[in-house]
């Protein structure tokens, strides 16, 4: 099973309702997957590099982190602590050190990006959402997802969404059967996973693709000569999702749109509250094709 | 007319009140409002009613169905009329995959489209769709017919025993052992009935006839790709 929920707003007034009506999509699904929840939010980009971290002892972690950042990188640092995640700002061109330094420190990286801020733990969709304020959250465009285990183990870094580079996140419903390979594949490549996780290459796949000068429509497309076993992915870059199932197509899937907004969802219970709902255009995406919306 | 509101009334409860309904009860006209996507709406009905749900369904809907006309004005998700025995179930928007999946009786009608696997393993149902059908439609299909107005999709009718497949459209590939077939007078009568009832605008000269050409029905070692 597995529920991904997804929104891209059309309409920039909607922008501060995105966290809450991301939430309620996600709710809905809970008995799709009940082990852990997470949510990738993009607002809109700034000049900063803004890095999420998680950490299981986030009182000790978090103590004094941006003054210990700042000295280390020489430059200003921000830091917002959301329950057992913070999201640290530092200017762009210090990202990839402020990653390396908090790497070292032992925190775990959700994500790092212009836009992009990911929040993921164990726990109902419900309970995750309220943990990290995801309700009071605005911005552009947001994936969700509710995971029931299946490739790895119950735990954070298990969650999805999967970020395996700046700006870009992975959400799947499916199970990848030649992942080890892959992974192999990718590291010989020098790109490097963190977890024993397949979701998480299929999303370093994608990633690689578009460092390598593949646009997000081609990485998508590769997936599916590269990648064997089910899915269904919903994919966010900063400027927008992208939606690819697998031949076989047996993960549900269907989508929605109106003036407003594209919705994704793994079942159409996902929609009844969005607004506009009863009129908009609604349809299952076809097996082994790529759908992208981008600003 | 009896109402029920899924707003306010629990799933189950709903398809308690429908499945207690009884051949001497009087009444025979049910509506559904707010399914909002829910799951298994309306399964399992053994009594000639007629329930009108208003809104889009989830999973199972009208699953196991037995003599009621069931009249879905949205959409369905997977698996609707799943092991249909008899009566009618009518889809106003699309089906997602499975429609129909071993059903052995009755008549569904989808005026949308119908995703993968429509009619899988179908066993006497006889379903119209009026769109397009998805890949691997009617698959080990044994009995029935399926009728689509629009287009096939990938490996219509893979590994088909004798259902009977009729397409107006395209269709994408044929499946293993699924071959085209000639449309006799019997064929045309059929689907004119089955149009008619489905009160779906086609004519029966429009169509092809698609049907098992019988090479799979023993193991046969010249055939073992085909498996």
């Amino acid at each position: 099973m597995c529920g991904i929920v997804g929104l891209f707003l059309k309409r920039d007034e909607l922008r501060p309702q995105l966290g809450d009506m991301l939430t309620d999509m996600l709710v809905k699904l809970t008995d799709r997957g009940p082990d852990s929840a997470g949510i990738a939010i993009y607002s809109q980009p700034g000049e900063d590099m803004k890095i999420t971290v998680q950490s299981d002892t986030p009182e000790a972690d978090f103590d004094g982190l941006d003054g210990t950042l700042s000295d280390a990188l020489g430059t200003g640092v921000t830091m917002r602590v959301v329950g057992n995640h913070a999201v640290i700002r530092v200017p762009a061109a210090s990202g990839a050190a402020a990653v390396a330094h908090l790497e070292t420190r032992g925190l775990r990286i959700m994500s790092a990006g212009t836009s992009i801020e990911i929040f993921k733990d164990v726990g109902l969709p419900r309970d995750v959402a309220e943990r990290f304020g995801i309700r009071g959250m605005g911005g552009s465009h947001a994936i969700g997802h509710t995971r029931m285990a299946t490739e790895s183990a119950v735990t954070t870094l298990g969650a999805h969404p999967f970020s395996t580079a700046p700006d870009q996140c992975l959400v799947h419903n499916g199970s990848l059967s030649n992942h080890n390979n892959v992974r192999r594949r990718l590291a010989k490549k020098g790109v490097r996973t963190r977890t024993d996780n397949d979701t998480e290459v299929g999303a370093a796949y994608i990633s690689s693709r578009i460092s390598e000068g593949a646009s997000l429509g081609e990485a998508l497309e590769g997936t599916l000569s590269d990648l064997d076993g089910f899915f269904t992915f919903v994919t966010g870059t900063r400027d927008g999702f992208g939606v690819v199932r697998d031949p076989i197509a047996c993960k549900p899937a269907v989508m929605a749109e109106t003036d407003d907004y594209v919705a994704f969802g793994s079942e159409y219970r996902a929609f009844a509250d969005l607004p506009g709902i009863d009129t908009a255009r609604v349809w299952e995406p076809e097996p082994a094709t790529v759908y992208f919306w981008e600003r | 007319m009896q109402s029920l509101d899924m707003a306010t009334t629990d799933l189950r409860e709903v398809n308690a009140t429908l499945q207690a309904q009884t051949s001497a009860s009087n009444q025979t006209e049910w509506v559904i409002d707010n399914p909002r996507g829910a799951h298994a709406v309306a399964v399992g009905l053994d009594t000639p009613i007629s329930v009108t749900v208003r809104g889009s369904t989830g999973y199972y809907c009208a699953g196991m169905n037995a003599g009621a006309t069931i009249h879905v004005q949205g959409s369905v998700g997977p698996g609707v009329a799943e092991n249909m025995m008899s009566g009618t179930v009518i889809v106003d928007g699309d089906a997602s995959q499975y429609a129909g999946a071993t059903g052995h009786g009755g008549l569904l009608v989808i005026r949308g489209n119908a995703s993968s696997r429509c009619g899988i393993s179908m066993k006497g149902i006889d379903i119209v769709v009026q769109g397009s059908v998805g890949h691997m439609s009617a698959f080990m299909a044994q009995k029935g017919t399926l009728v689509v107005l629009g287009d096939a999709g990938d490996a219509l009718g893979d590994s088909l025993y004798e259902a009977r497949l009729f397409v107006r459209g395209s269709v994408k590939s044929l499946g293993a052992d699924c071959v085209e077939k000639e449309m006799r007078a019997e064929h045309l009568d059929r689907l004119a009935d089955l149009l008619e009832r489905a009160g779906a605008d086609a004519k029966p000269s429009e169509f092809r006839r698609y049907g098992s050409a019988r090479r799979l029905y023993h193991f046969n070692i010249d055939h073992a790709d085909q498996y």
